[in-house]
C-alpha cells in the first residue's frame, strides 16, 4: 500500500504528494462507509492543510532525507508489540457491519430517535455536534485558537515586514506570467467562496459546518493570495484583523453559552435562545457554528501567512 | 472469529503500525510528522469501521428516510471523528512551525545531527 | 443562582479570557488580566472545594442535557481538591512572573505568553471537572498544544528541540488515549465516565477491555514522565522559560496522575484494574526503578533546572509507588504527596526564577558564592530542598512519613528502605546545590549581585513558608486527602 512506499521513499516531497493520496483514500473510505461529515472534514481540512503546511514547510527545509545511521530494531519490537496487542484486543470486538453492537444502542440510538423531535435538525451528526455535545465542541475550537496562538508566537513577522517583502520577494510574488491559472482562479474564487457559505449555513440539512466551511473559505483566500501575490491580500487584511476574528469566533461561541447562563439555565442551553426550544435550538446552532467558521477560517489564514511571512523574512534578498 | 469479517481491523493494524514505525525509526523531523498523521488518520478509519452499520444510510433524515423507516449509521463516533481530525490538523500545524524554526536554529532537520549538536 | 453555576465557570472563565487576552497588546495588561482570572479560578476551586466537602459530589449538565446523552460535568472532593492545587499555585506564580518574563521573552512575546498560560490552565481545569472522557481527551490536548507553546518561548534553541519531542510523545499518548476511548465506546456504546464505570464491570473478562485498558494507560503513562517513558521531560522543564517550568512543573503532571486515579480506581474499577494486568507489580517496579535511577541521574546534572526535573519524574515515581501498593494508606500517601510536591517543585522553580533573573544563567558553576548576595533566595531553596528529602517540619518529611506507613503496614520493608534512601540521594543532589552557593567563593567579587526584588521574594518565600506550615499544621492535607480516598475506594465514582 501507499504507506509502505512512504516509508521507503528518501524524497519528501513525492512523500507528501503520497500522504495526500492517502488521504484522499480515507475520505473516501469515509463516505463509503456513510460517515459523510467526516469524509468532507477529512478532504477540506485534513488533507488540505496538512498538505498545504506540510509542502510550505518543505519549501524552507529542503526535499532530501538522509539515510538513516540505526539499526531500527527496538522501533520494530515496539512496533510489533503494539500492533499485535491491538489486534488481539479486537477478538471480541463484535463482527464488522452488525447492527446489534452495543456502541450503536444506547446513546446512539436515542440520537436518531430524538434527536429530529428535540432539536429539530436532519443531519443527527450537527445536533450532535454542536448542540447535545456542543462543549465538545467549543473544545476543538480552542483547540484550533491554541494552534494558531502556538503558531503565532513561533513564526511571527511584523506587518512592515511582511509589506516590503511581499512585493521584492519572488516567492510571493503575484504569477503574472500564468495566464490560465489566473483567469481559472479568478473565475473559481467566488465561487469557492459561495461554496463555503453554502456548507456552513447548510449543516442542518446536509453534510457541513463551521469547520469545512471555515477550511474552505481559508482555501479561496490561500488561492487569491498564491496567484495575486501577498501584497495584494495585504491589502485586504492584515494580522491583526485576523487575531481579532480568530478571537471573534470563539467568544461568539462561548458567549452564546454566557446568554444561556443569564437566563438562568445551565451553560449552552439552546432552549431558551427564543421563545420556542426548536427555534432555540436552531438560533443556538446557527450562532456557534458561525463562531467556529470565523475562528477556522481566521486561524488557517494566519497559518498560512506565519508560514509564508516567516520564510520571507529569513529569505531576505542581500 | 471469521477473518474476513475482521479484515478491516486488520488492514487498519497495518497502517497504524507503519505510521508508528515511521514516528520512532525515521530521523527526518518532517517524515517523523507525516508518520504521525499515518498513525492518527489510521486510527479514525478504526473508528469509521467500527461504527459502521451494514446496509444503513448516512445519519441525515429526509423526508423519504422517515417514511421507509430505514437504518442509520451512529452519529456519535462521527462526531468525535471529526474533532480528531481537527485536533490533530492543529498539532500538525504546531509541530511544523517547530520544525521551521528548528531549521532555522540547527540548520539541519535529522534528528542524529540535532543530537549531536545539542550533546556538545 | 451562580452557586450552582461554578462547576461551569471554573473552566469557563480562563477560556473566555484568552482571547480576550489576545487582543489586548500591552504586555503589562496582559500580565495583570491573567493574574486577575487566576486569582478569580483560584476563588470558584475553594468554594467548589467547600461545597464538595459539605454537599457531597457536584454535578453539572452542560446544555442541560442529562448525561448520557449529553456532557456531564462532575466533581468530587479529589476532583475540588486538585482544582485547588492547581489554582492557587497558578496564582503565585503569576505574581512573580511579571518581571520574570520582561528579562527572559521579548516584548511581542510576553501577551503571547499569557494567553498560551490561560489556555494551559483551562486546559487542566477542564481536564479535572469533566465527567465524560471525550471531553477529557479535548482538553487533554487544549493543555497540551498550550505546554508545547510556553515550552518553545524559552531563549535556548533546545527549547525548540525540547518541545519538538514533547509534542511527538505528547501526541503519541494522545492518541493511544482516544484508541482506548475507542474501544471502551464500542463495548458500552457510552462516553460517561460514570456510566462507563457501571457497563464495564460485566465485561471485566474482555479481551478488547484488556487492550482498551492498556492503550489508555500506556497514553496517560507517556504523559505522566513516568519511568521509562519520561526522556521528554528533563529538556522541557530545562529550557523553557522560568514561568512556565515552575508552572508546569507543580501542575501538569499532577493533573496527568489525576486522570491515572480517576480511570484505575474509577472508570476501570480497582478490582479489574489489578487484576487484569498485574498492575500492583508493574507499578511498583517502575516506581522503585525511576526513583532510584531518576534521583541517580540528577546528581549527575550540571544545571540546576536539570536537576530539579529528574527530581521531579522521581518524585513521580515515589507517587506511583503508592498508588501501587493498592491500599487505603498508599492512595493517602499519593494523595497528600500530589499536594506536597506542588509546593515544592513550586517553590523551588520560582526561586530559580529569581535566579536566573539575576545572573541569566542555570549552570551549577555560576552560583558560586551566591548565598551570601542572594540570601533570602537561597534560604528559600534549601528550605524547599529540605522539603525534597524529607527533613521533619517540612511537608517532603510529611509525604515520606506517609509512604513508609503505608509500606510498612504491608510489610515490605525494602521498598520502605528504598523510599529512605531515595532521600539520601536526594540530599547528595540537593547539597551540591548548597555547596557551591555557601562554600564557594564567588569567581568575580567585586560583582555586586543583588538580591532579588521584593516582588519576586514575595511569591516564592509565599510557596516557601506554606512548605513550612503544610509540614506542621496538617490537618488540612490530611483531611481533604483522607475524604479524596475515601471517596475513591468507597464507591464505584
Amino acid at each position: 500500500m501507499t504507506v509502505f512506499v512512504i516509508i521507503s521513499l528518501r524524497d519528501l516531497f513525492a512523500s507528501i504528494i503520497l500522504m495526500g493520496v492517502y488521504g484522499l483514500f480515507s475520505a473516501s473510505f469515509f463516505a463509503l462507509m456513510d460517515a459523510v461529515d467526516v469524509a468532507l472534514t477529512e478532504a477540506a481540512v485534513g488533507i488540505a492543510v496538512s498538505i498545504l503546511l506540510l509542502l510550505s514547510t518543505l519549501s524552507f527545509t529542503g526535499r532530501a532525507e538522509k539515510k538513516s545511521r540505526q539499526k531500527p530494531f527496538l522501533a520494530l519490537i515496539i512496533v510489533f508489540f503494539t500492533g499485535a496487542l491491538l489486534v488481539y484486543g479486537t477478538f471480541d470486538l463484535p463482527p464488522f457491519g452488525s447492527a446489534t453492537s452495543p456502541a450503536h444502542q444506547h446513546v446512539a440510538s436515542y440520537y436518531i430517535n430524538e434527536s429530529y423531535g428535540e432539536t429539530g435538525v436532519a443531519n443527527l451528526v450537527s445536533s450532535v455536534l454542536a448542540s447535545y455535545r456542543g462543549f465538545d465542541t467549543l473544545g476543538e475550537l480552542v483547540v484550533i485558537f491554541t494552534a494558531g496562538v502556538g503558531v503565532i508566537s513561533l513564526l511571527s513577522t511584523s506587518q512592515k515586514a511582511l509589506k516590503t517583502n511581499g512585493t521584492t520577494n519572488k516567492l510571493v510574488a503575484p504569477m503574472t506570467t500564468h495566464h490560465i491559472l489566473r483567469i481559472v482562479s479568478k473565475m473559481l474564487i467566488p465561487f469557492i467562496m459561495l461554496y463555503a457559505l453554502y456548507v456552513q449555513f447548510h449543516s442542518d440539512f446536509g453534510p457541513g459546518g463551521g469547520f469545512q466551511a471555515g477550511a474552505i473559505f481559508a482555501s479561496a483566500l490561500i488561492l487569491y493570495t498564491l496567484m495575486f501575490g501577498l501584497q495584494a491580500t495585504l491589502a485586504i487584511t492584515s494580522q491583526s484583523w485576523l487575531k481579532f476574528f480568530a478571537a471573534l469566533g470563539v467568544l461568539l461561541f462561548a458567549g452564546t453559552g454566557i446568554i444561556s447562563m443569564l437566563q438562568q439555565h445551565n451553560y449552552l442551553n439552546y432552549n431558551v435562545l427564543a421563545s420556542d426550544p426548536i427555534q432555540g435550538q436552531h438560533l443556538g446552532i446557527l450562532l456557534v457554528e458561525l463562531g467556529v467558521g470565523i475562528t477556522v477560517t481566521a486561524v488557517l489564514f494566519q497559518l498560512f501567512i506565519s508560514f509564508t511571512g516567516y520564510m520571507l523574512n529569513i529569505r531576505r534578498p542581500a | 472469529m471469521n477473518v474476513a469479517e475482521s479484515f478491516n481491523y486488520w488492514a487498519v493494524m497495518i497502517l497504524m503500525m507503519s505510521g508508528l514505525y515511521i514516528l520512532i525509526a525515521q530521523g527526518n523531523l518532517v517524515k517523523k510528522v507525516i508518520g504521525l498523521t499515518i498513525f492518527q488518520t489510521s486510527v479514525f478509519i478504526l473508528y469509521i469501521s467500527m461504527a459502521n452499520i451494514t446496509g444503513a444510510s448516512a445519519p441525515v433524515i429526509s423526508e423519504a428516510s422517515s417514511q421507509t423507516n430505514l437504518l442509520f449509521s451512529n452519529p456519535l463516533p462521527h462526531v468525535m471523528i471529526l474533532t480528531a481530525i481537527v485536533v490533530g490538523i492543529s498539532t500538525t500545524a504546531l509541530a511544523l512551525s517547530l520544525i521551521i524554526r528548528i531549521k532555522r536554529a540547527y540548520d539541519t532537520i535529522e534528528e542524529d545531527e540535532i543530537h549531536d549538536m545539542d550533546a556538545q | 443562582m451562580m452557586s450552582n453555576q461554578l462547576a461551569i465557570l471554573q473552566v469557563v472563565i480562563p477560556l473566555i479570557a484568552a482571547p480576550l487576552c489576545l487582543l489586548v497588546r500591552h504586555a503589562k495588561l496582559t500580565w495583570l488580566f491573567a493574574l486577575t482570572i487566576s486569582a478569580l479560578c483560584s476563588v470558584i476551586a475553594l468554594l467548589l472545594l467547600q461545597q464538595v466537602t459539605t454537599h457531597g459530589p457536584v454535578v453539572y449538565a452542560l446544555g442541560d442535557w442529562q448525561a448520557p446523552i449529553g456532557i456531564e460535568y462532575r466533581i468530587d472532593v479529589l476532583g475540588a481538591y486538585l482544582l485547588t492545587i492547581v489554582t492557587s499555585i497558578s496564582t503565585i506564580i503569576l505574581l512573580a512572573s511579571s518581571s520574570i518574563n520582561k528579562s527572559e521573552l521579548s516584548k511581542q512575546k510576553q501577551p503571547l505568553f499569557y494567553v498560551a498560560y490561560l489556555l494551559c490552565l483551562t486546559g487542566m481545569l477542564g481536564i479535572i471537572v469533566t465527567g465524560d472522557v471525550f471531553n477529557l481527551f479535548i482538553f487533554i490536548e487544549i493543555s497540551a498544544l498550550a505546554s508545547y507553546t510556553l515550552i518553545a518561548m524559552g531563549k535556548d534553541r533546545r527549547a525548540l528541540t525540547a518541545a519538538f519531542s514533547y509534542l511527538l510523545v505528547g501526541t503519541l499518548g494522545a492518541t493511544f488515549i482516544l484508541i482506548g476511548i475507542g474501544l471502551m465506546y464500542m463495548l458500552t456504546g457510552t462516553l460517561n465516565m460514570h456510566d462507563l464505570s457501571v457497563r464495564l464491570v460485566e465485561l471485566s473478562q474482555s479481551r478488547t477491555l484488556f487492550t482498551a485498558f492498556s492503550f489508555f494507560i500506556v497514553g496517560v503513562c507517556l504523559k505522566l514522565a513516568l519511568f521509562p517513558l519520561h526522556w521528554w521531560l528533563p529538556n522541557a522543564y530545562t529550557y523553557s522559560p522560568s514561568v512556565a517550568s515552575a508552572f508546569l512543573a507543580a501542575t501538569a503532571t499532577k493533573v496527568a496522575i489525576y486522570i491515572l486515579l480517576r480511570f484505575i480506581f474509577g472508570v476501570f474499577g480497582q478490582e479489574f484494574s489489578f487484576s487484569a494486568l498485574p498492575l500492583q507489580n508493574i507499578l511498583m517496579t517502575l516506581g522503585i526503578v525511576g526513583i532510584l535511577v531518576a534521583s541517580t541521574m540528577a546528581i549527575y546534572q550540571k544545571n540546576a533546572k536539570q536537576i530539579l526535573a529528574y527530581s521531579s519524574i522521581a518524585q513521580i515515581a515515589y507517587m506511583i509507588l503508592t498508588l501501587g501498593f493498592n491500599s487505603h494508606n498508599g492512595l493517602l500517601a499519593t494523595l497528600i504527596h500530589i499536594f506536597n510536591h506542588a509546593l515544592m517543585k513550586g517553590a523551588l522553580f520560582l526561586a530559580l526564577a529569581a535566579v536566573m533573573y539575576r545572573i541569566g544563567s542555570m549552570e551549577i558553576k555560576q552560583f558560586a558564592g551566591l548565598g551570601k548576595q542572594m540570601p533570602w533566595t537561597f534560604a528559600a531553596i534549601v528550605i524547599g530542598g529540605l522539603s525534597l528529602v524529607g527533613i521533619p517540619l517540612t511537608v517532603g518529611f510529611i509525604s515520606k512519613w506517609y509512604m513508609i506507613v503505608a509500606s510498612l503496614e504491608n510489610g515490605w520493608w525494602p521498598v520502605a528502605l528504598v523510599i529512605v534512601f531515595g532521600s539520601l540521594l536526594a540530599a547528595v543532589y540537593v547539597w551540591r546545590i548548597f555547596e557551591t552557593a555557601y562554600l564557594q567563593t564567588a569567581h568575580e567579587p567585586n560583582k555586586q549581585i543583588k538580591e532579588a526584588p521584593l516582588r519576586l521574594l514575595i511569591p516564592v518565600w509565599l510557596l516557601t513558608l506554606a512548605n513550612i506550615y503544610f509540614g506542621i499544621d496538617v490537618r488540612f492535607t490530611q483531611n481533604i486527602a483522607e475524604l479524596a480516598t475515601q471517596s475513591i475506594l468507597g464507591s464505584a465514582m
